[in-house]
Order: structure tokens, then C-alpha cells, then sequence
């Protein structure tokens, strides 16, 4: 084998002088006037070699596009390699050179008529890179040509070139279109212009989410199978990934899909094996559990993932990234392939904390004395991380696996034993935990952990020290001495230790009060008095008021029984879970967020879900299928939230709910519940699972402080009953999530004239609350403008569409006829979704109501001030102009509910920079009144939490870019002024939310 | 998809760039360059990479990183599948892929991912058509073109481009018509230290080299099939017929590729084919160490072990070591505390060992670090799993072709614990191992 390797080998033995490494020595002064000379040369050879070391100068970032008219000259020319290269050029410099790329068009035009297929692909190829506008208009007439080729390979190499036409004028794609030619390729004879009319489509549909472009039916479905077993790799995976959008009918489909894909997991290229188990995954949910079939899909499900783990290590990474997900989601397929988990000695750093980390996901009784094994190796190794994290584990086996706890102790004292630093804190942080979940079993380990007191230099092992020394005072002798040690530096300390530090002495006060007073009247003026933090400060005077007015209640409050710790704190919460197995193999997959969490400025990310499991009997809701009415917007309310019932009550008398389609609304229970509140009962107690847990006081005594999203950066530390109660919401939560509002039908708001209107209001409320706020219309343009026509007009979101309604007047003293309208391009791409219904001429002195539905679909460009709209309208007598504010209010979406988890994430994780402020003023709601409110304009209130006398409500809402906006409403009673603070990755946006704030509440 | 491409060899050098969409300028490459400060090795450099406006996807290969920019959401596995198809071409093109061998043949290369990438989609990654299309740099080529002014590209549509057989090319010619496979094992173990084996698994693949005239359709039937529960194939493998009779059916690519890699795993019983017996002490107060090492074959099936090399990681107190081979050459790096010892073959009558001495430096307390032992070996004409091919058929064609079928076995990564005795408490090591048939 060696010998035929190295005949290739001999082929790089040439001469350096024969290499390409040439064109990189001229770097003298006179370099470009040189290659100008020699780029006019009458040689072709010349001129060749000339293109090669501009080409080479380009590679490593030199600017040579002052060669630009001299390198095109050389374009016209039947030496293929000369016009690769030049092509080559053009793409890199063309847009700094605008004017004389257009020399090029000719050149171009006349390739894409050449008799030979490889040319004219190349032609169209190359002009679709050249992102320049002026080139783009030529482009269209040669692009439609070649899409309809007779040769497949220019078809498929146009297929691409729609997408990058696309990416450099959207709105030109459309006019001319090429989207349905793209759309028409799906059906395409041979299988690799499928896959590139897939790709492209999907590239495309990433910027217009709702635009239905990849319309999957059982037809397209069978298509993209077959084109699946002919096509490459690279197509392959494209398919998978298209396939994996679409929600089968039903189990038997599922099923029928899921054994055509199977074939797919014994592929070389690991990317179409991953693609291939995202679809089984997400088929897999629909098939009945009892099926054979789905036993044996679990079963060809194991092999291929264990075998990407013998990959290159970055492939590993990304698989054991999704291998992560997928063991969460299904334990049962890996069980038994612990041991491929274990960490070889040369892998990267990255694969091992990955190993790691799905070694403890898999833990179970019965592995447990093997993986134990393991990681007392692993806690030996050289690198700090990677220990620590082993250290970790450790612990969390014996959170894990209850019969392990014992052996997990103590091979961290042997550990301990070690003396090695970092070890010995990491060692002594999750012994705390292991006394929370076992309590009084393991304390005699105390004494080991005392010894090394001192060595502790790291604020997270201190503070479990501290705790554990709090927790267990009346054990330690010494408990006092050791505490007081502390405290002679305590201004020096993070705040996590002083907060522990307080509360340990507290704790240690309530024991042996004798001997303590002192300790604790120090450090009770240490928080309070010394300390200018004021999580620190509130704690320490809590306790000063307890101890000093009721010792009793001070000892039940402080030394409270704890709650024991869930068994793994760092899962995947459930909804997001689902959502993630959706986008296997993506980068979401590698970061374990929503798409929508971390692509910057995405446009509307659609939420993807498990379809449900067959025999559950409930109707699956797929993006496509749309939702009939505005009905399905509102989730299917298995656990009605608090706004829905306050937004039920208000709006019985308004908008008695429609049963034309989808479920019921539980009103009757809405109402019960309702009544309850306003006899004072309060929903939040009622609801245990949508609100806050009771507030602070109970909770101080666990070693985290209280969790208020812009307080404390530290993750909650959730009790397991808090999180059962969010965890059995969600899922109704995410199902609302499904139905995009744009799925809308445009019958439900055709042209409807004025006193309909009022009509549709009542019955426009059926999944949300009517009370969508609307400015009363003012004069946008008066007649004097507009040779007699005025027009006043307003916004309003009806239904989850977004529509302009104006008046027309004429006043002028002929008859009107032929109105058209157009926008200019604003900041959220607001667009007419049909033309102006203007269908009777308007007489002198007549007005005439309309309602133009609009989408956000539209080209985007940012408008000062943010919400600003141009508009044009036309008649038969001329085009008049006149620019508008809209409320961006109308474009909050219906489905702009965060899930608690991810807003607490999502608010920690924007930027304290993007926060802004603001007061409104004269505002006499309650916050239960503002929150219903504010809910009917799609501005969604989360939680809520009294602190003092002071409500905040914490609300979310999601522009139709799928920007989010998250925002604390602080609503003091009796006090008129309200301070809203908001959050959200664009900034900009911030003020006209705000206006909109103002605007809902007070009208 | 794939925006650009950067090219950084050892030293942080953004040596090539290529950009498929717009131009991203390389100032995207400082967060790269920020994880490969931090990254203690530059193997533990993290693949994915998120920027505020990018994501940059990475491999290392040949001591290159080879950095993909993306802008939107795409599966990173395709990036660095493919970031290793663009390796392995390169390879394929010129032999080796280094900065210098790049450097030389910059245009080809610049042409080489312009046709391997449009639009961030791929477009031709299979050598056989890439190599139509421009062809490989050679001296007798490069000569030709200097003279004649003729060109490195192809001028003709490959015909293999869209056919059900893309590998392909049609007209393919030989005089000499032959296929060789190669079956190559990797046996990785863990075996703990009382010499027992943790976990084992054998990784293995069929190379193939292929040279025959046409369309030849090759069959290739196993004695023992059953072995194979876990494969990846190349895409010219027929799955249906695999699946349905355990036999390969394929019309090759042309030239080297590989048929199919497969996994054996630890559920089955893995022999393994060498062991290590070892004792190294430290005793408390001595600045003195005993360093003992014995290899031995074990379950080889009457084949000699090859090219054995034992490699170690002192711990970091080791000053120097006088030590004494029965056969071979060591070595020990006092700076890196690496020993590493050459063996050569193993020969079951007299076992090779390594004894002596390790001094410590004086005063200092016992070592608390474990070393590391790394085994390398060869084992000629064995497949360690077992696997054995029955017959290899050919249909299509009418010629007799010579055909030729290859075993080895190697060590992956083997580790063993090592016990260090004399002290109050153990320490263990892992070691690696890797063993190779052929």
C-alpha cells in the first residue's frame, strides 16, 4: 500500500523554482506596476502568470484591486484556467470596483449560451458570487435560462445561485420568480439538483420564517426519499435536515420514513449519520412504545453514535455535545456503552469534559463501582479542569446513586488526603452537597474537613466550608473559634462567603446562644452597618428584627428543615430539551440554547417541537398544516396561566367565546378561579405551579441567596418542588409555541368595511384577549397636501395580523378611482399583504373605511425614528407621499410568552449595558389590572413577586423579527409612577416599546 | 453555510484566506487566536468557537488549523466533515499537507476550494472528479505547461459529476488490472493495574487500492460477517444487499479510498495481544526510585509483535534515570520527564526489559504524580477481531484481475495502571498501547 501511496508523493519532488511559492517574491515597491505590464502583455503565457501571482497576492490579504481593469482584460479568453482565475479575481474585488465590474457583464452573458455545460455553470456560478447590484439586474435573465437547463449540472449550480441572489436582493428573487423555479426543482429527475434546490430553499427560508417555502406534503416527502439514496453526502445531509422539519400524519408514515433513513446511520460521513438520527429521534415519538419496530430503531440507534466517538476529536465533540441531549431524552439507547465514555489519556481537554459528563448521565447502580473506578483515575490527572470536574463527579454519583454515597465519601477523603489544592475545594464544595441530600449520615467526615481550614483560598469552597460548619455548629467544638477566624477578614471576602458567613453565625447564635453573643452582634454590624451591599445589608438586618423580637420564630425561620437537592440539578429543563432534539447536529445542539437564544438578530426562529406520541390523542400541530383560526394561538389550555383567566374574566361580557373550532376555553373554571381572586384569594397562591414561590424569608437559609433576575448572577437553586410546578406547566406553554402567527388565513381579514369592523372585534377575541391596543386615527395626510384626498388612518393588531386602517376623504371636487399604495423599506420590513381594496370610485365629499392587512416579510432598512413608515398612495389624479409612526405594539406576536427558565436566562445573559429605564407617570391601574392590560397587547407578564409593598411583575414580549423584549414593571401602590426597566439584545428598540408601554396603560 | 476559510499554522499566522460570500475580514480570527492562548496544548484548542457576529468552526491537521467562518445556523459536523475533506485533497494533491507544500501550490489550491465549495455549498469533493477537473501538480506537467502554455484545468464536464456513480470516472484504462485491500485493527484498551482489562475495542477499516479497467462490479464476502454489527461505509457500498446477504457489493471509485471502517466493541471479547509487567518504587527519605519493565506477547497466534515502542511520563521529581535495556534503545528527556523506549521485536523466548534506577532530587518528598505508559506495536498478517475475507469477485469485465488481501493490527490507545509500591498509598497510571495487523 505504501508503494502506491508514494508515487503521488514523487509529484511534489519538483524544482522550487516550478512552484507556485514564486508568485510570493516580489514584494518590491514597483510589484504592481510590474504585474500591469505584465498583465498587458501580448503573451498569453505571460499574461497567465501574471493572474497567478496577482491570484497569490490575494490569497494572503494583500489589496491588488488597483489591477482590477487590467485583470478583466484578460477575461475574454478560451484558456479555461486564465478565465477561472480571473472569475476568481472578480469575486474577490468586483463590489470595491462597482463601475468596472460591468465590464464584465458581456463577457458573462455570451459564457452562459457556451455549447459546453462546464462554462456556462461556471458563468452563472461566478456572476451570483459578484455581489454587486448593478451586476445582479443582468444576472436574471441568463439565471432563469439556466435553472431550466438541459444539463443537470448547470440546473443544480444554478439552484445555488438563487441563493445568492437572494442573500443580495430578496425582493428581486420574488418579483422575478425564481422562488417557485426553485420550488419546481424539488421535483427534479436527477437527485443532486434536488438537494441543491433543498439547500437553497432552506437557506433561503432561514431569513423569511414564515414564508412557507418548503411546502412539505407526503409528495415532496417521497421525493426527497428517493433523491436521499442518489445523491451526495452533502445532499444527504441537506435532505435529512429538510426531512427533519416535517410532522408525519401518523405512526405508519412516521414509521415508513424512519425505515428509509435508517440506512443513512451506516454512513462514512458522520454529519449525514447525525443528521440521519435527528429524524429518528424526533419520528421515533410518534410510534407507539409497544411496536417492535421501535425496540429495533433503539437498537440501531446505539452503534452509529458510538461509533462517531471514534472520529476525529473535533468530530467527537459535536457528537458527545448531542449525545448529551439525546441521553437525556432517551437513557434507554446508551445504557449499556458506559465504557465507551471513558476518558483515553491523549484526548483533547474538550472531549474529556464532554466524556465526563454523559459518564455521570448514564451512572446507575449498576456501572457505578466501574465509573467510580474511573474517576478516582481521573482526579489524578494533570490537568486542573479536567480534576476538578472529575472531583465533581464524584459527588454527583453520590447524589445519583443512593447505595454509592458511601463509597463516593470516602474516595474523597482519600482525595482530600492528597493535600492537592484545588482538589481538597473542589473535594470540600461537594461534600456540602452530599450532606444536604444524605443529613446526619456522613458528618463524621467533619473533623477531616476542618483540618484543612486553612487552605482554602477559593470563594465557592470557603462558603461551603462556612456552611457546612453553620449547619453542623453543635458537632464542632470549636465551631465559634473556627467562624471568628473568618470574620477577621470579612470586608476581604466575596460576597458569597459573607452572606454564608452571616448566616452561619446566626445559625451557630441559635445553638449555643450563650457563648456566641458576641460573634454574632460583630457580625451583624458587619452586613449591616460596614458592608454597602445590599443583599448583605437586607439579610443582616432580617435577622437582627428575628432574633431581636422573636427568638422562636427566628430559630424556625433559620434552622428550617431543607428541602433535600434534586439528583441532578444540571438537566436539560423538558421543554427546551424537546425543542433541542429537534436541532441535532445544529450549533444549538453544540451550545445546549434555543436558536432563537444565541443567533444574534435571527429573524424569527420558529420554535420546533417533538411531535406527540401516537395514541396520546392529541392533534398534532404542525407549523404547516397552519392553524384554521385565531383560535389555535392560544395554548391548549391543559393549565390555564393567570393571564389567560384574568384576561377570560375581563373579556366575558365583551367576547363570549366562539366554539367554531379547536377546544373550549375552560371558562367555567376560569371564572371559578377568577372569583376566588377578586374575593381576594389571590391566583398566585392558587396556582402554585405558574407563580413565585412564598417569598424570601423561607428561603434564606439554603446557601444560595434569593433569586431576583437583576440581583444575584448565580444560578437558582431550585428546590425540586419548584421545579416539578414549572416543569408540569410547560409543556402546555410550548405548545402555543407551534401554531406561527403568520399561519393566519388571510380570509379571516379580508376587506371588511367600516361598521364591520366592530363586528369582528367580538369575535376577532376568541384565543386572546380583545383589549389589543389601537391610537385613535389622526390626519397622516391632510388635502391641502394631496390635491383633496385626505387620509387619516391608525394601527391595530387584529387576530395576529397587523393592519393599517384608514379613511380615505374626498375633497376634492372630482371622483377618485384606481388607489394603490406602497411603503418604502422600514425597520421591520412592514409590507402590504395584498393591494389596497378600494373597490367603489369615492365621490366628492364621500369617505370610505379601509383595512390594508400588512406582513412583516417586507425588505428591511433601519427607519429614525425606529417606527417611522414612508408611504406612497396613488389615485387616478396623481402619487402623493406621507410618512407615519406606527405603535410597535402591533408587532408583538402572540406567541411572545418566555418560559420562566429561559427569561431567568435570558435576562442574565443580555448585557447590563442593554438595559434602560424608564418612568410612567400618572398611572392609577393595580398591577393585576396593568398585567391584564399589557397581556392584551401581547406584552406577557411571567411572574410576579411583592417585595415591600412594591409589585414587580416580570414580562416578556417578542417582536415579529423575533426580537425579545424582556422587562420588570415596578408598581408601587398608592404610588402613581411606574419604572419599567427593559431588556433586550437590540437596544434600539427599547424606547418605542417603552412609548407602547405608556400608551396600553393609559388607555 | 460556509462563509470563509483561514489557514493558521503553528505559529499564528493567517497564511491563506478564501472567502465564498463576502469578504470577512481576518481581524474574526483574533477570538480564534484568543482560545489558542489559552488552550494549554494546541490540540485542546475548543472546535467551535462563537464570535459576536460568527462562529468560527475549527480542525487541526498537519499542524494547521484550518478555520471555517459561518454566519447562520449550519451543522458543525458538515463544517469539519468537510474541513477534513479539504485535508485530505490537499494530501491527495501534493503528497503532504504542510505551509511550505500549500504555499507551492497556491493557485491550484485556490482553485481546488473554488470547486470544492460554491456559495458555502459543496460542490465536487470527490478526488476522481476533482482531479479531472484541475488536474494534480506533477513535474513532467508543470514542464509540459511551461513549454506548451497549456493549462492544469480541465476543459470538459466529468462525466462521473452526475452519474449514479459520481466516485467514477468513465474510460478508466490499465495494463495491469488490480485490487488490493488492506484490513487494518486498532485494538484501545484500558486494563486496570492488576492487570485485567477495563475496556477494549478494536477499530477497523478496509483500505482499498483499485486499479481496473471500466465499470467493474466487485463483490466481497467475510468468512465471518457476524463481527461486523457497527459499520460505515463509502456510498459506492450497497446497503440492501449488506444488510440482506452480509456480502459487499460496489462499483469502486478509482484509485485508494476507503471501503468501510467498523467497530468491534467491548461487548465482544477482545484478546489482547501483549502484556506489561511492571514495579516502580519510591521509598520515603531515598532519593533513589527502581524502575522495572517487562513485555511479553500473549494470544498472538504464532505472529511476531513488531515495532514495539514504550513511551513514559516520569513524574515531574525524576531528575535523571540510569536505566538498562535487554534489548533496544531509550531515551529519557529530563526536561519533559518523557522516557520513551524503542524495543524493536518481541521475542517470546527472551522478553525484553528495561531495569536501573531513577534518582529524585534530594530532599524531596515521594513523587505524587502517576507516570504514564504508552505501548506501540505492530502485528503482521492478523486481524486481532478475527475478520477474514472469504473471496473477492468481480462482474462487468471481462479480464482477470490480480487481487491481493492485507492484515494488521496496531495499538490504538492502550492503557494500563501501574502500581507504584513502597509508599503508604498507590498511585496508578494509564498507559497507551496500540497494536496494528496487517
Amino acid at each position: 500500500m505504501q508503494e502506491w501511496a508514494n508515487q503521488l508523493c514523487e509529484n511534489r519532488q519538483f524544482g522550487s523554482k516550478m512552484t507556485d511559492s514564486k508568485y510570493f517574491t516580489t514584494t518590491k515597491k514597483g510589484e504592481i506596476f510590474e504585474l500591469k505590464a505584465e498583465l498587458n502583455s501580448d503573451k498569453k503565457e505571460k499574461k497567465k502568470e501574471a493572474v497567478k501571482k496577482v491570484i497569490a497576492s490575494m490569497t494572503v490579504g494583500k489589496d491588488v484591486s488597483a489591477l482590477f481593469p487590467d485583470v478583466v482584460n484578460c477575461m475574454q479568453t478560451d484558456n479555461l484556467e486564465l478565465k477561472k482565475l480571473v472569475y476568481l479575481y472578480l469575486m474577490n474585488y468586483a463590489k470595491s470596483q462597482p463601475d468596472m465590474a460591468i465590464m464584465a457583464v458581456n463577457t458573462f452573458v455570451k459564457d452562459c449560451e457556451d455549447p459546453n455545460p462546464l462554462i456556462r455553470a461556471l458563468a452563472v456560478r461566478t456572476m451570483g458570487c459578484i455581489r454587486v447590484d448593478k451586476i445582479t439586474e443582468y444576472l436574471c435573465e441568463p439565471l432563469r435560462k439556466c435553472l431550466k437547463d438541459e444539463d443537470p449540472y448547470v440546473r443544480k449550480t444554478a439552484a445555488v445561485c438563487v441563493a445568492k441572489l437572494h442573500d443580495i436582493n430578496a425582493q428581486l428573487v420574488e418579483d422575478q420568480g425564481f422562488l417557485d423555479t426553485l420550488k419546481d426543482l424539488i421535483s427534479d429527475s436527477n437527485p443532486m439538483v434536488v438537494a441543491n434546490a433543498v439547500a437553497a430553499l432552506s437557506e433561503i427560508a432561514e431569513s423569511h420564517p414564515n414564508s412557507n417555502l418548503l411546502d412539505l406534503n407526503p409528495q415532496t416527502i417521497n421525493k426527497l426519499l428517493t433523491a436521499l439514496n442518489e445523491c451526495t453526502e452533502w445532499g444527504q445531509i441537506f435532505i435529512l435536515d429538510c426531512l427533519a422539519n416535517y410532522t408525519p400524519r401518523d405512526d405508519r408514515e412516521s414509521q415508513s420514513i424512519c425505515e428509509r433513513v435508517t440506512p443513512r446511520l451506516s454512513h462514512a460521513n458522520s454529519a449525514v449519520v447525525l443528521s440521519a438520527v435527528k429524524v429518528l429521534m424526533k419520528f421515533m415519538e410518534m410510534l407507539p412504545k409497544d411496536l417492535d419496530y421501535y425496540g429495533t430503531l433503539l437498537k440501531k440507534l446505539a452503534p452509529p453514535l458510538v461509533t462517531l466517538l471514534s472520529a476525529e476529536p473535533e468530530l467527537q465533540y459535536v457528537a458527545l455535545r448531542n449525545i448529551n441531549l439525546i441521553v437525556q431524552r432517551r437513557p434507554e439507547i446508551l445504557k449499556h456503552e458506559m465504557k465507551v465514555f471513558f476518558v483515553k489519556y491523549n484526548d483533547p481537554i474538550y472531549v474529556k469534559l464532554e466524556k465526563l459528563d454523559i459518564m455521570i448521565r448514564l451512572a446507575s447502580q449498576a456501572n457505578i463501582a466501574q465509573v467510580l473506578a474511573e474517576l478516582k483515575e481521573y482526579a489524578t490527572e494533570v490537568d486542573v479542569d479536567f480534576v476538578r470536574k472529575a472531583v465533581r463527579a464524584i459527588g454527583r454519583c453520590a447524589i445519583k446513586v443512593e447505595q454509592s454515597a458511601e463509597r463516593c465519601v470516602s474516595t474523597l477523603l482519600d482525595l482530600i488526603q492528597t493535600k492537592v489544592n484545588y482538589v481538597v475545594q473542589e473535594a470540600i464544595v461537594v461534600i456540602k452537597d452530599i450532606f444536604r441530600k444524605y443529613p446526619n449520615k456522613y458528618e463524621s467526615v467533619i473533623a477531616t474537613l476542618c483540618e484543612n481550614l486553612d487552605s482554602l483560598d477559593e470563594p465557592e469552597a470557603r462558603a461551603a466550608m462556612i456552611w457546612i460548619v453553620g449547619e453542623y455548629a453543635e458537632r464542632i467544638d470549636n465551631a465559634d473559634e473556627l467562624l471568628e477566624s473568618f470574620l477577621e477578614g470579612f470586608h476581604d471576602e466575596s460576597t458569597q462567603v459573607q452572606l454564608q458567613l452571616l448566616t452561619a453565625i446566626v445559625k451557630l447564635f441559635l445553638k449555643k446562644p450563650t457563648e456566641t453573643q458576641e460573634l454574632v452582634q460583630q457580625v451583624l454590624s458587619l452586613a449591616t452597618q460596614d458592608s454597602d451591599n445590599p443583599d448583605l445589608r437586607d439579610r443582616g438586618y432580617i435577622y437582627w428584627r428575628l432574633l431581636s423580637t422573636d427568638p422562636v420564630a427566628a430559630k424556625e425561620v433559620v434552622l428550617a428543615e431543607k428541602p433535600l437537592i434534586s439528583e441532578e440539578t444540571d438537566l436539560i429543563e423538558p421543554t427546551l430539551l424537546e425543542e433541542l432534539i429537534c436541532h441535532i447536529g445544529t450549533l444549538a445542539s453544540v451550545y445546549h440554547k434555543p436558536p432563537s437564544a444565541f443567533v444574534e438578530g435571527s429573524r424569527g426562529v420558529q420554535h420546533k417541537r417533538l411531535p406527540g406520541s401516537a395514541g396520546s390523542g392529541e392533534s398534532v400541530e404542525s407549523p404547516d398544516t397552519g392553524s384554521a383560526a385565531g383560535v389555535s394561538d392560544a395554548p391548549p389550555a391543559v393549565i390555564p396561566s393567570q393571564g389567560d383567566l384574568l384576561g377570560d374574566l375581563l373579556n366575558l361580557d365583551l367576547a363570549p367565546p366562539a366554539t367554531t373550532t379547536g377546544p373550549p376555553p375552560p371558562t367555567s373554571s376560569g371564572m371559578q378561579m377568577g372569583a376566588m381572586d377578586l374575593l381576594g384569594g389571590g391566583l398566585d397562591s392558587l396556582m402554585g405551579d405558574e407563580s413565585e414561590p412564598p417569598p424570601i424569608p423561607l428561603r434564606t437559609d439554603t446557601p444560595q441567596s434569593p433569586q431576583l433576575p437583576h440581583q444575584s448572577p448565580s444560578p437558582p437553586d431550585y428546590s425540586p418542588t419548584e421545579l416539578g410546578g414549572d416543569l408540569g406547566g410547560s409543556p402546555a406553554m410550548g405548545a402555543g409555541f407551534g401554531a406561527p402567527p403568520a399561519a393566519m388565513p388571510a380570509s379571516f381579514n379580508a376587506p371588511v368595511s367600516g361598521g364591520l369592523d366592530d363586528l369582528f372585534d367580538l369575535g376577532g377575541g376568541v384565543g386572546m384577549p380583545s383589549g389589543a391596543y389601537s391610537p385613535p386615527k389622526s390626519i397622516w395626510l391632510p388635502a391641502m397636501k394631496a390635491k383633496g384626498l385626505e387620509i387619516s388612518g391608525t394601527f391595530a393588531r387584529r387576530a395576529g395580523v397587523v393592519q393599517m386602517e384608514m379613511t380615505l376623504t374626498n375633497k376634492a371636487m372630482s371622483v377618485m378611482t384606481d388607489f394603490a399604495i406602497q411603503f418604502n423599506r422600514n425597520s421591520f420590513g412592514l409590507a402590504p399583504a395584498g393591494p389596497l381594496q378600494v373597490l367603489t370610485p369615492v365621490s366628492p365629499n364621500q369617505s370610505i373605511e379601509v383595512a390594508l392587512p400588512l406582513n412583516t416579510v417586507g425588505p428591511v432598512m433601519k427607519m429614525e425614528p425606529l417606527n417611522n413608515l414612508q408611504v406612497a398612495v396613488k389615485n387616478n389624479i396623481d402619487v402623493f407621499y406621507f410618512s407615519c409612526q406606527y405603535p410597535i405594539s402591533m408587532l408583538f406576536v402572540e406567541d411572545g410568552k418566555m418560559e420562566r427558565q429561559v427569561f431567568l436566562a435570558t435576562w442574565k445573559d443580555i448585557p447590563n449595558d442593554n438595559e434602560s429605564q424608564f418612568q410612567i407617570k400618572d398611572c392609577h391601574l393595580s398591577s393585576d389590572a396593568a398585567s391584564s392590560k399589557l397581556q392584551g397587547s401581547n406584552i406577557f407578564t411571567i411572574a410576579k413577586r411583592t417585595v415591600d409593598g412594591q409589585d414587580m411583575l416580570y414580562q416578556s414580549t417578542k417582536l415579529t423579527n423575533g426580537i425579545w423584549v424582556l422587562a420588570e414593571l415596578r408598581v408601587q401602590a398608592g404610588n402613581p409612577n411606574y419604572t419599567v426597566s427593559l431588556k433586550c439584545r437590540a437596544p434600539e428598540v427599547a424606547q418605542c416599546v417603552f412609548q407602547s408601554y405608556e400608551a396600553v396603560l393609559k388607555n | 453555510m460556509i462563509h470563509s476559510l483561514f489557514l493558521v499554522n503553528a505559529s499564528g499566522d493567517i497564511f491563506l484566506e478564501k472567502h465564498w460570500k463576502s469578504v470577512v475580514s481576518r481581524s474574526v480570527c483574533d477570538y480564534f487566536f484568543e482560545a489558542q492562548e489559552r488552550a494549554t496544548e494546541p490540540e485542546n484548542v475548543p472546535p467551535v468557537i462563537p464570535t459576536p457576529h460568527h462562529y468560527l468552526i475549527s480542525v487541526l491537521r498537519h499542524r494547521i488549523y484550518f478555520v471555517a467562518v459561518i454566519q447562520s445556523e449550519v451543522p458543525p459536523l458538515f463544517v469539519i466533515e468537510f474541513l477534513h475533506r479539504v485535508v485530505d485533497t490537499f494530501q491527495d494533491y501534493f503528497g503532504v499537507c504542510t505551509e511550505a507544500a500549500i504555499k507551492d501550490n497556491v493557485v491550484v489550491v485556490y482553485e481546488l476550494l473554488e470547486e470544492m465549495l460554491d456559495n458555502g455549498f459543496p460542490l465536487a469533493t470527490e478526488s476522481n472528479i476533482l482531479k479531472e477537473l484541475i488536474k494534480p501538480p506533477t513535474i513532467l506537467r508543470t514542464m509540459v505547461n511551461t513549454i506548451t502554455g497549456s493549462t492544469n484545468v480541465g476543459e470538459q464536464l466529468p462525466t462521473g459529476q452526475l452519474s449514479v456513480v459520481p466516485w467514477r470516472r468513465t474510460g478508466v484504462k490499465y495494463t495491469n488490472n488490480e485490487a488490493y485491500f488492506d484490513v487494518v485493527e486498532e485494538i484501545d484498551a484500558i486494563i486496570d493495574k492488576s492487570g485485567s482489562t477495563i475496556t477494549a475495542e478494536i477499530q477497523g477499516v478496509i483500505d482499498a487500492c483499485v486499479k481496473l479497467t471500466g465499470m467493474p462490479d466487485l463483490t466481497l464476502s467475510f468468512m465471518n460477517p457476524r463481527l461486523l454489527d457497527d459499520v460505515s461505509f463509502h456510498p459506492c457500498v450497497r446497503f440492501k444487499r449488506w444488510e440482506a446477504e452480509r456480502i459487499l457489493s460496489f462499483i469502486p471509485p478509482d484509485g485508494n479510498f476507503r471501503l468501510l471502517s467498523y467497530h468491534v466493541s467491548s461487548q465482544n471479547l477482545v484478546a489482547i495481544p501483549v502484556y506489561v509487567k511492571h514495579n516502580i518504587t519510591f521509598r520515603e527519605g531515598s532519593s533513589q526510585g527502581r524502575f522495572d519493565l517487562t513485555l511479553g506477547p500473549k494470544q498472538t497466534m504464532g505472529k511476531a509483535v513488531e515495532s514495539v515502542l514504550v513511551s513514559s511520563q516520569l513524574p515531574r521529581g525524576v531528575l535523571n534515570a540510569n536505566l538498562n535495556p535487554s534489548q533496544g534503545t531509550y531515551t529519557f528527556d529530563p526536561v519533559t520527564k518523557l522516557l520513551s523506549w524503542d524495543v524493536g521485536k518481541i521475542n517470546p523466548q527472551k522478553l525484553p526489559s528495561l531495569k536501573g534506577t531513577m534518582s529524585l532530587q534530594a530532599g524531596a518528598s515521594k513523587p505524587d504524580e502517576n507516570p504514564t505508559i504508552n505501548i506501540q506495536f505492530k502485528i503482521q498478517q492478523m486481524a486481532i477481531s478475527g475478520l477474514k475475507v472469504n473471496r473477492l469477485d468481480m462482474y462487468g469485465e471481462k479480464y482477470k484481475p490480480f487481487k491481493g488481501i492485507k492484515y494488521m493490527t496496531k495499538a490504538g490507545k492502550f492503557q494500563r495502571c501501574v502500581w507504584i509500591a513502597g509508599s503508604d498509598r498507590y498511585y496508578t497510571n494509564r498507559a497507551s498501547l496500540i497494536i496494528v495487523t496487517s
